[in-house]
């Protein structure tokens, strides 16, 4: 062991095929779908799915030492190219995370080899947990989950709001959303559990999706459960309820479901960085067409206010970017990553935030215009500030692991 | 391969330098601030841990050990303690460090053995110069050519200057006859040399580290006493000065961090610790944040370094992100203290006088 910032020879291939992807099949048609919110991206669906998926030819990955970094530099590759278009890949996504997390080798199979299968036709996968009435506080969420034991099937009622990939999961056939529910409200946190609900399930209906902000090309679904049958061999984890305990922070299931962040917002604050970084890109290459190169060893009272602004960005984005290495390599080398993990997502997304808005400041009419794609970045960025647990989670989670205080100490 | 676990032997290291920061160091550092000279005893007792002499070249008794990631695992665990104690236990190498790389064999032979022998002997480095719009790489301060010798004329200041030193690294503007002039040159000048006088500055912060404003007014010196340095070496000598200072400067914010922190878990409001409420708690989650984040900047510098390759974008980053987080922690380190923050009794005070001066300082220190 030795402190390295060299990537493996397998990342750096990984990270050269997914740039060039990005560059070849992501930024054509990043207008296109900004523009046309709600159409499913073709060309880039059908990419994926016949070739993109297959990952780079000869790549002599390191898995085992380096794969979770592999996979945060894929997530920035694939971001810089279009941030909206890579929630739309047909992959498990985080439902895949979920089922990889807490699920049976027979759950595993069962629910992921059809993403592997040659031919076919896309499927995607999904997680449910947001609701109208709660988000960042998943312990309140309403959806219900009764045993019915005449039919050995769980029942699902209630409604999901900001399903990432939801219209995809929920409709094609082979696809699956992985539904957070309660199985006894009394219970608290500890009756939360999570189903894995397959597409076009009776029961489960799509509502629609999100207008927002920025990643247009993603499909943010509403679902509604009434009376949604799912078999009882669809539960992640046991159905066993954990009775909250008054003098303990939480319970193990619940945890044990919140511990699925600890993998994702790694990569989702890759995925911010390679925003961030896409703006940062065009913001110095337009610059250098302007005839000004930033002076990295200029006098600090020499330094144009365009070139400090670069810098103190750049700096950002880097710091952003080794944290979430950071977190990545903890992954893999087995440390617990919890503080690591949200101390990179809460740095990347808002660092991101302020570079891709900068950006646009700093090009005027230029970033403003939907000539450029500047503008799309800055929509695009914010997210990164807000899903996957918002700034001020993510705060709360350094916050109470750095004073080792307990949930109920600091809310 | 991404990794960023230090090798067993930077952890002893580390291990070593954070309690000696924690037990000699820290227990003094407010006596040193407002006596404004560091602690004899602790400064000879870092001495014996050789931290210096373990990068210095073999040849001269050194250990050869030369990184500049280990030599910023020991700035920040140093600075943690006290930066001004720090950077005077780390003065040696100011010349130690030039002389390694860029002396001629007879300079390193004569210079190096004594920081390493004996008691423990401070070095000084003159570098920056006491203008507003001083430019690091064009300084005002000249060296010319005259037959066998070299004329130093100018001031600097925020130079290092020890009780017992003996030598002063002078960083000129070199001009003369030579085709290829007008660049960084560096040389070696005895503290007795005639033309030179030192007056004692007083600064906001680094208390615990006299440094005076050294006037050179034709300086004479022999030609040999130039470092066999070209602008690219001085340039690169520059971003090691700046990716040793971050390190100190996270090691500051870490301390001044950790302080606050504890306080908020003792101070209460409406009978609840003031860490308790968000308004606090996120403050120190963003200090700790920052912290990390400055830290993995200063480390990509270091490898950049020890790899040999250009540091100096990464070298800047690091720096004024330090620079700029390190402000941020130790003033809201104030402020989580409150009106104790601003007494002369607690630490965040000193912190935030200490960091203040990044914005200043160049090369205080080196890997």
């Amino acid at each position: 062991m030795a402190i390295d910032f060299e990537l493996s020879q397998g990342s750096q291939i990984s990270q050269d095929h997914y740039h060039r992807v990005a560059q070849e099949q992501m930024r054509p048609i990043s207008r296109k779908y900004d523009l046309a919110e709600h159409h499913l991206p073709t060309e880039w669906v059908d990419y994926w799915w016949k070739d993109g998926r297959k990952g780079p030819k000869k790549a002599t990955l390191d898995v085992k030492n380096d794969g979770f970094v592999t996979v945060c530099l894929q997530a920035e590759e694939l971001c810089w190219g279009d941030a909206g278009l890579y929630l739309r890949m047909p992959t498990p996504a985080l439902g895949g995370s979920a089922v990889s997390a807490a699920g049976t080798d027979e759950q595993k199979k069962r629910f992921m080899s059809a993403f592997r299968e040659e031919g076919g036709h896309p499927i995607w996968g999904a997680m449910a947990i947001t609701e109208p009435q709660a988000g960042s506080d998943a312990a309140a969420i309403e959806t219900t989950a009764d045993f019915d034991p005449d039919t050995d099937e769980w029942i699902l009622n209630g409604t999901k709001i900001f399903c990432t990939a939801g219209e995809g999961a929920a409709t094609a056939d082979g696809g699956f959303i992985v539904v957070w529910a309660t199985i006894d409200k009394s219970a608290g946190r500890g009756g939360i559990k999570s189903f894995v609900v397959m597409a076009n399930t009776p029961g489960m209906e799509l509502i629609g999706c999100e207008k927002k902000l920025g990643i247009r090309a993603s499909d943010t679904a509403t679902l509604r459960f009434d009376n949604c049958r799912v078999p009882k061999e669809n539960l992640l984890g046991s159905a066993e309820v954990k009775k909250k305990d008054p003098t303990k922070s939480g319970d193990k299931g619940f945890k044990g479901a919140m511990a699925t962040f600890d993998a994702s917002r790694p990569i989702v604050a890759a995925m911010a960085t390679g925003v961030g970084r896409a703006s940062l890109d065009f913001l110095k290459e337009e610059l250098e067409r302007q005839g000004i190169t930033i002076r990295y060893d200029a006098a600090p009272r020499d330094l144009t206010a365009i070139e400090r602004d670069v810098i103190e960005m750049e700096a950002d984005l880097q710091a952003a970017r080794l944290l979430t290495w950071r977190a990545a390599w903890m992954m893999n080398t087995g440390k617990a990553n919890n503080l690591e993990a949200s101390m990179a997502k809460a740095k990347a997304g808002l660092a991101v935030t302020k570079i891709t808005q900068k950006a646009v400041q700093i090009l005027g009419p230029v970033g403003y215009s939907k000539k450029l794609l500047v503008e799309k970045w800055m929509r695009d960025a914010k997210i990164n500030d807000i899903y996957e647990g918002t700034q001020q989670i993510n705060q709360l989670i350094v916050a109470r692991r750095i004073l080792d205080y307990p949930s109920a100490m600091l809310r | 391969m991404i990794d960023f676990e230090p090798s067993e032997e930077q952890a002893l290291i580390i291990e070593t330098v954070r309690q000696f920061a924690e037990n000699e160091i820290r227990p003094l550092c407010r006596e040193a601030d407002e006596s404004g000279a560091p602690p004899k005893s602790v400064v000879e007792a870092a001495h014996e841990l050789g931290l210096v002499a373990n990068a210095l070249p073999e040849a001269q008794g050194g250990g050869g050990e030369r990184s500049a990631l280990t030599g910023v695992l020991v700035a920040e665990e140093l600075a943690w303690g006290d930066l001004a104690i720090a950077l005077a236990i780390l003065s040696p190498s100011l010349v130690g460090l030039p002389v390694a790389d860029f002396g001629s064999e007879s300079q390193r032979n004569e210079l190096l053995p004594p920081l390493m022998e004996g008691a423990f002997k401070p070095g000084s480095l003159a570098i920056v110069e006491p203008r507003f719009d001083f430019d690091v790489y064009h300084p005002q301060t000249t060296a010319k050519r005259d037959g066998d010798e070299i004329l130093l004329d100018g001031v600097k200041c925020q130079v290092p200057w020890l009780e017992g030193g003996e030598h002063v690294v002078v960083v000129a503007s070199e001009s003369g006859s030579d085709a290829n002039s007008g660049g960084l040159a560096a040389f070696v000048v005895p503290r007795e040399t005639a033309g030179l006088s030192a007056e004692p500055e007083l600064m906001m912060g680094l208390g615990g580290l006299p440094t005076v404003e050294l006037t050179l007014s034709g300086v004479r010196i022999p030609a040999s006493a130039r470092l066999e340095a070209e602008d690219a070496d001085i340039r690169r000598m520059i971003d090691r000065g700046r990716v040793a200072l971050a390190a100190a400067g996270v090691g500051v914010a870490r301390a001044s961090f950790e302080v606050s922190r504890d306080y908020a878990k003792e101070r209460e409001t409406f009978g609840q610790p003031i860490a308790t409420r968000q308004a606090i708690a996120f403050k120190l989650a963003d200090m700790a944040i920052e912290i990390d984040g400055a830290r993995l900047l200063v480390w990509e510098a270091a490898a950049a370094l020890d790899r040999g390759e250009d540091a100096t974008r990464l070298a800047r980053l690091a720096y004024d992100q330090t620079m700029r987080i390190s402000l941020q922690v130790t003033d809201g380190a104030v402020q989580v203290f409150g009106g104790h923050g601003y007494i002369r009794d607690y630490l965040p005070e000193l912190h935030l006088r200490n960091v203040s001066g990044f914005a200043s300082f160049e090369a205080l220190t080196l890997v």
